[in-house]
């Protein structure tokens, strides 16, 4: 199969935010912001701007009727700043026009004088001075401190890691309608209950009168979770107060300058080892750079907690997080969610011991997999666990020996020019862990025609959720895919929704839609055993749009039931809940089960270094992954491919330059580069670990969203094994990405 | 009046020449396929075709419409992803819909028209020249694996239809486009040639506008301006005597297939696929790289090794200069307003050339320079007789090493000189550091970008190891 509106896309016929035609009267909105990293607000003069061309209201703070707060897990972020500013780019006021240009000319004639206050762009020196977003956050597990004295290695070392700008194609977007109950919204969100219920909030409105409707993403990746919010509630109060239309979509520049990002991190580790290459201890402390406000910080920090062993089982662990405020834009969640950062750490942490040991990291990391039962640093046991399957499949597969021989052999025979793999295993767990968010609800209308509409709480943002979901309705009620369409996820047709988030989207709808299919199934099943004169309906089966009994088949066809159920008044609509059972996390022990299940899966990723120039390019990842049992092999290959490539991006060449103000250098795609077609691998070869059925997944599948972005790791020490194969003595600081710069620097330096 | 066909619609219109196609496209005739992704020509979601007739047949390009002038859409065929719609799927987005070459969908039709635009204007098909044009087109979802998958896909689709027929027809027959196209050249024939463009006083005058569009295209839109297609500049790239001359208005894609060009300096077409993309080197123009001034600019690079000349037409009269003494500081030119670039030249290279050009960004492809550098020399027994070196990215102005080369002349090509060459080089520069590269970098990048020079040109005089 193939994504939901594939067909519609390659036509150019898929309406995103600004392919909407705007009602007439539609006006344009502009954002005012900081220029300035933190400081307190003197003036703020709108009168020139008021005059300008087109210009229809400003809005800032006091015109908020109700709260001006759109903070989600902690109330710490207002929509325009008040008194202060506290990064570049905070959102000041919002210019509406009749057209974006014109609101665009009167933001520069707004006035305002600032008195510049000291900023904080560096998470340590934050910590130093206890700003932090929460108290800091502590897993331990078995006892780390007289484990120390067991260890025959003990390496310790820093490492850091960049964040990353989301890129998704579509920038951030919405219209705002006023109707007759309230306001409207479309909006490009994840989150369309977040959305909803900020807006409610801004505009003192009861949720009931906010109605939101999203059809489509063009990309989110985490950053239109919360961080669609924002400029839903300028259109929606720009709408209210004007009675008219107001659209909202950022211009790239803006979208890049004013929206968070993934969090950089710079982190501490220490990491004990026998002799012979097992981990008995492992100590971590993170430093998140949150930037200015919570966002969805504590969140990730605690899943960089989660992951912070990654794929392997240590007895010993003690990791603590801290959430660190600084006088940046509030990073956010970005697929992953705080587990990359935690899982670099660690593979950096083995590649440093296998150095200073004289080891093949290959061999520590085979020789730590998790086993099935071992226990997790948050109380979690590990069940059907694949770690180590995957692990040699992967060198059955695609020869691993082989690989790094041949290497070997290249790197003999060539001066300038060198090659380097890294094996890259992964384990992520799944499921919100913020447990009350594992809910969902699905709606599924049948029609009198034998058409089905189904509606959930899933966002489809090119991942793929649609076509699931068809699937997955099709499948239950064993009808014929063209009979069903996926509906827009609309605020008025399911309460509140949790976010399209943590690779969840699928499992949790995917359930409902499943529950509210089997809800039909077995009213219509009761229609057919009365049509049938017979008094047992469990004995009815339909299959492919037939109707059995008892396994014969009948006159009757799922048509039929449909028109027979409604002349017989019995409802062809039904509802349903979802919520992941046997999940739960203790946020004070910081142990329990939050997890539904984990991805296991490994990666060999090749690379060949210019050493004379310092660039490179990727030869190929090879793949063994876990996808239980797929529901659509192309779009969980599409997940893989893409996040695969966007993971390399990280590591490599998407680079975030501040200057010393906090401003953002890399701004626009022509500083801020992501991989273009050449810079992909020219190989990807993905294989499916086999019998590997997931009783806690719809239809056995299991997730896909965000696993295989942490594969993108191993480009890290793909490249540092290339650089060393030329300077062998070379002394390295972990610092992602690794870009050319520091590739040349390393490669040179004294 | 501007007239121009978009898709198989005939416009007229008497908006401002300097609108954004882009956006003419997307508000005025409501066709939303093209996308708005960055309004800097780095995403491609925007791209549509430009069908020209040349030779009496219509040769058509790729331009980010983000970037292009309304007005250059004049006498032209416009092409959005809307314009190859038939009732079913064309081949290539088949291909892509099947493959997984498709996501979220917002880069999706810019892939389709790229693509469509490569088998438009190639004949001989090639699955990695298919992909090489899709440069342009950047997509944050799929890893560009399933967009690969669809190339290979419609590659083959296109190599089993019947080899009877002339290109568009095949292309009509195998459904690639709507036959439609076959109108258009008689069509594009009845629009009259000068758009009859108003200009008084402009402010502005438009080669390619990929720099001016990029930068300053609120001002842009809202103001008149000259543009050098219509102004009589010259297109070509052409050869004299003893110089090859490139046009004011040549693009940069141009120098790219320029015959003239390969015969001279080969491997030039090569090196000038790291410029930009394709849709941006369709409308790039050489004069415009030298003018903009910025310190990487590419060909601006090339063109100071090869010791070019300008020739600058002004109101009542014209001048020559060396482009070496073009620049006089950070965009400060030695050029007075109205003056304009008519022609760049330069000496036919001797048969005994020796030439390399070396560009190195943060992403190779479709990125501007941290450092680049082009050298050319001639070589007799060993010793250098003839030298011209260039630097970008590492001084306020594209700059020519000119101490280096004086000391490099009648010096022996061995590892020693070089090495010594290359301190001097190091006095000449002044790099400062900013998105593209610390300053450190940049003097490092330049040392080794130097040796590649001569590890690449002379492998059995110099020692690599040595050098490093
Ligand atoms: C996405 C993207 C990628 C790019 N990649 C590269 C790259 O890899 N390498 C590189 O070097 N550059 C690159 N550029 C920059 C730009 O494309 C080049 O500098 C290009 O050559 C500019 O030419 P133009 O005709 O588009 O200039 P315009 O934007 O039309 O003009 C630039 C300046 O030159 C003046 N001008 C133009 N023609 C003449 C003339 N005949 N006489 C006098 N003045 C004139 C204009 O008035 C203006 O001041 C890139 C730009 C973009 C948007
Ligand atoms: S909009 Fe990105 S290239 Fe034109
Ligand atoms: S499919 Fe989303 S950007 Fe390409």
């Amino acid at each position: 199969m193939r994504n939901y509106d594939s067909i519609q896309h390659v036509r150019g016929d898929s309406l995103f935010i600004d392919d909407i035609t705007p009602p007439q009267g539609t006006l344009y909105g502009y954002v005012y912001y900081s220029p300035i990293a933190h400081g307190k607000i003197l003036q703020l003069d709108f009168s020139e701007a008021l005059k300008s061309t087109g210009v229809k209201g400003i809005f800032s703070a006091k015109d908020i009727p109700g709260v001006n707060q759109i903070g989600g897990i902690i109330q710490d972020e207002n929509l325009f700043a008040e008194d202060s500013v506290h990064f570049v780019g905070h959102p000041i006021a919002f210019i509406v026009a009749d057209t974006q240009l014109h609101a665009h000319e009167a933001a520069k004639k707004i006035k305002s004088i600032y008195e510049k206050l000291p900023a904080i762009f560096d998470p340590r020196q934050a910590a130093a001075e206890n700003k932090l977003i929460i108290p800091h956050r502590k897993f331990e597990l078995g006892n780390i401190d007289s484990a120390w004295s067991e260890c025959e290695y003990i390496i310790e070392g820093s490492v850091e890691s960049g964040g990353q700008e989301h890129i998704y194609l579509e920038t951030q977007g919405s219209i705002a309608f006023p109707t007759e109950s309230g306001i409207k919204i479309i909006s490009a969100t994840q989150g369309p209950t977040a959305v909803q219920r900020t807006a409610a909030k801004i505009l003192n409105l009861p949720m009931n009168r906010i109605e939101v409707d999203v059809q489509r993403l063009g990309g989110g990746f985490g950053g239109k979770e919360d961080q669609a919010t924002a400029w839903a509630c300028m259109a929606a109060l720009a709408a209210y107060k004007l009675n008219t239309p107001v659209k909202l979509v950022l211009p790239r520049q803006e979208d890049i300058r004013l929206t968070g990002k993934r969090h950089p991190y710079s982190s501490d580790y220490k990491i004990g080892l026998t002799k012979d290459g097992k981990i008995l201890a492992y100590e971590v402390t993170f430093y998140q750079n949150a930037g200015a406000t919570a966002d969805l910080s504590p969140a990730i920090l605690d899943r960089t907690l989660f992951h912070c062993t990654n794929s392997y089982f240590i007895p010993n662990v003690r990791a603590t997080g801290l959430s660190c405020k600084t006088n940046l834009p509030p990073f956010t969640a970005f697929r992953g969610f705080g587990g990359p950062q935690g899982m670099f750490v660690i593979e950096t942490a083995i590649y440093k011991a296998a150095l200073v040991m004289g080891m093949e990291p290959a061999e520590i990391q085979r020789k730590n997999l998790l086993n099935e039962g071992d226990e997790l640093p948050y109380g979690q046991k590990t069940f059907n666990c694949n770690a180590i399957r995957c692990f040699d499949e992967l060198d059955h597969k695609f020869s691993v020996k082989n690989i790094f021989q041949e290497i070997e052999e290249f790197n003999m025979k060539n001066k300038l020019v060198k090659k380097g793999a890294a094996i890259m295993p992964i384990c992520f767990g799944i499921s919100f862990t913020t447990t009350f968010l594992n809910q969902a609800s699905a709606l599924v209308h049948i029609y009198t025609d034998g058409s089905i509409r189904v509606n959930t709480a899933a966002v489809e943002m090119g991942q793929g959720v649609n076509a699931k979901l068809k699937r997955i309705a099709a499948r239950t009620l064993s009808v014929n895919e063209s009979r069903i369409k996926v509906d827009t996820t609309n605020t008025s047709r399911i309460s509140n929704t949790s976010p399209t988030a943590a690779s969840k989207g699928t499992d949790l709808n995917g359930f409902a839609v499943i529950d509210a299919c089997n809800i039909l199934i077995e009213r219509i099943k009761k229609v057919a055993a009365e049509e049938l004169g017979k008094d047992d309906a469990s004995k009815i089966s339909i299959i492919d749009e037939n109707v059995f009994y008892e396994n014969e088949p009948t006159i009757l066809t799922f048509i039929d039931l449909v028109k027979k159920a409604y002349l017989k008044r019995i409802s062809l609509t039904a509802q349903a809940h979802h919520s992941t059972p046997n999940i739960f996390f203790d946020l004070k022990s910081n142990k329990g089960n939050p997890f539904a299940y984990h991805i296991y899966g490994s990666a060999i990723i090749q690379v060949t270094l210019d050493c004379l120039r310092g660039i490179y390019e990727f030869d190929s990842v090879k793949v063994v992954h876990d996808f239980g049992e797929s529901i659509d092999q192309i779009i969980d290959i599409g997940q893989m491919e893409g996040g695969i490539v966007q993971g390399l991006g990280w590591m490599t060449i998407e680079e975030l330059i501040w200057n010393g103000e906090g401003k953002l250098l890399t701004d626009a795609l022509s500083t801020y580069k992501i991989p273009d077609i050449h810079f992909a691998p020219k190989e990807i070869k993905i294989h499916a670990l086999e019998n590997s059925p997931n009783d806690f997944g719809p239809l056995r599948s299991k997730a896909i969203g965000e696993p295989p972005f942490m594969y993108g790791i191993g480009a890290y020490f793909a490249l540092t094994n290339a650089m060393r194969a030329f300077r062998p003595n070379m002394k390295i600081k972990y610092d992602a990405p690794l870009t050319p710069e520091k590739i040349l620097l390393n490669l040179y330096n004294k | 009046m501007i007239e121009f066909i978009l898709n198989n619609n005939h416009v007229y219109t008497d908006f401002l020449a300097t609108t954004v196609l882009l956006d003419f496209i997307r508000s005025e005739k409501r066709l939303t396929g093209a996308k708005e992704g960055c309004r800097e020509g780095d995403c491609g979601a925007c791209t549509v075709l430009i069908g020209e007739i040349k030779n009496r047949s219509i040769v058509y390009k790729s331009v980010n419409s983000c970037l292009m002038p309304l007005g250059e859409a004049h006498g032209k065929h416009v092409v959005t992803v809307e314009g190859f719609n038939q009732e079913e799927l064309s081949p290539i987005q088949y291909a892509i819909v099947d493959e997984g070459g498709t996501q979220c969908g917002f880069c999706t039709p810019g892939f389709v028209v790229s693509m469509t635009g490569y088998f438009l204007s190639n004949k001989k098909i090639d699955v990695d020249d298919a992909v090489e044009s899709l440069g342009g087109n950047i997509c944050r979802c799929t890893g560009y694996a399933g967009i690969k998958r669809a190339v290979e896909k419609t590659v083959t689709v296109y190599e089993q239809t019947s080899l009877k027929l002339n290109h568009l027809d095949k292309l009509i027959t195998a459904k690639f486009i709507p036959d439609y196209f076959k109108t258009i050249k008689k069509n594009l024939e009845q629009i009259r040639k000068n758009g009859n463009l108003r200009k008084s006083n402009t402010k502005y005058f438009i080669g390619g506008g990929t720099d001016l569009y990029v930068q300053q295209w609120e001002e842009l839109i809202q103001s008149e301006a000259l543009f050098a297609s219509q102004e009589k500049i010259p297109n070509e790239i052409l050869q004299t005597k003893n110089k090859i001359k490139i046009g004011g208005a040549a693009t940069i894609q141009q120098v790219l297939e320029s015959h003239v060009i390969k015969k001279h300096l080969p491997s030039l077409n090569k090196q000038l696929e790291l410029f930009g993309s394709l849709p941006i080197r369709n409308r790039a123009t050489v004069a415009g790289n030298i003018v903009n001034a910025s310190p990487i600019g590419d060909i601006t690079n090339i063109l100071l090794a090869l010791e070019a000349k300008l020739h600058l037409k002004g109101k009542r009269s014209g001048r020559d200069l060396f482009l070496r003494e073009f620049y006089k500081g950070y965009k400060l030119l030695d050029k007075k307003r109205d003056e304009i670039v008519e022609w760049i030249s330069f000496q036919v290279p001797s048969k005994k050339i020796l030439f390399n050009f070396e560009k190195i960004s943060k992403r190779t492809y479709l990125d501007i320079a941290s450092v680049n550098s082009t050298i050319i020399l001639e070589v007799k027994k060993d010793t250098i007789t003839k030298i011209g070196l260039s630097a970008g990215g590492v001084a306020p102005i594209p700059l020519h090493l000119n101490k280096t080369c004086e000391f490099l002349i009648d010096k022996l090509i061995n590892t020693e000189n070089v090495k010594a060459a290359v301190e001097i080089a190091m006095q000449e520069i002044s790099p400062i550091s900013d998105a593209r590269g610390s300053a450190e970098y940049k003097r490092l990048l330049l040392r080794q970008l130097f040796f590649s020079h001569f590890i690449k040109l002379f492998p059995q005089q110099i020692n690599a190891e040595e050098l490093l």
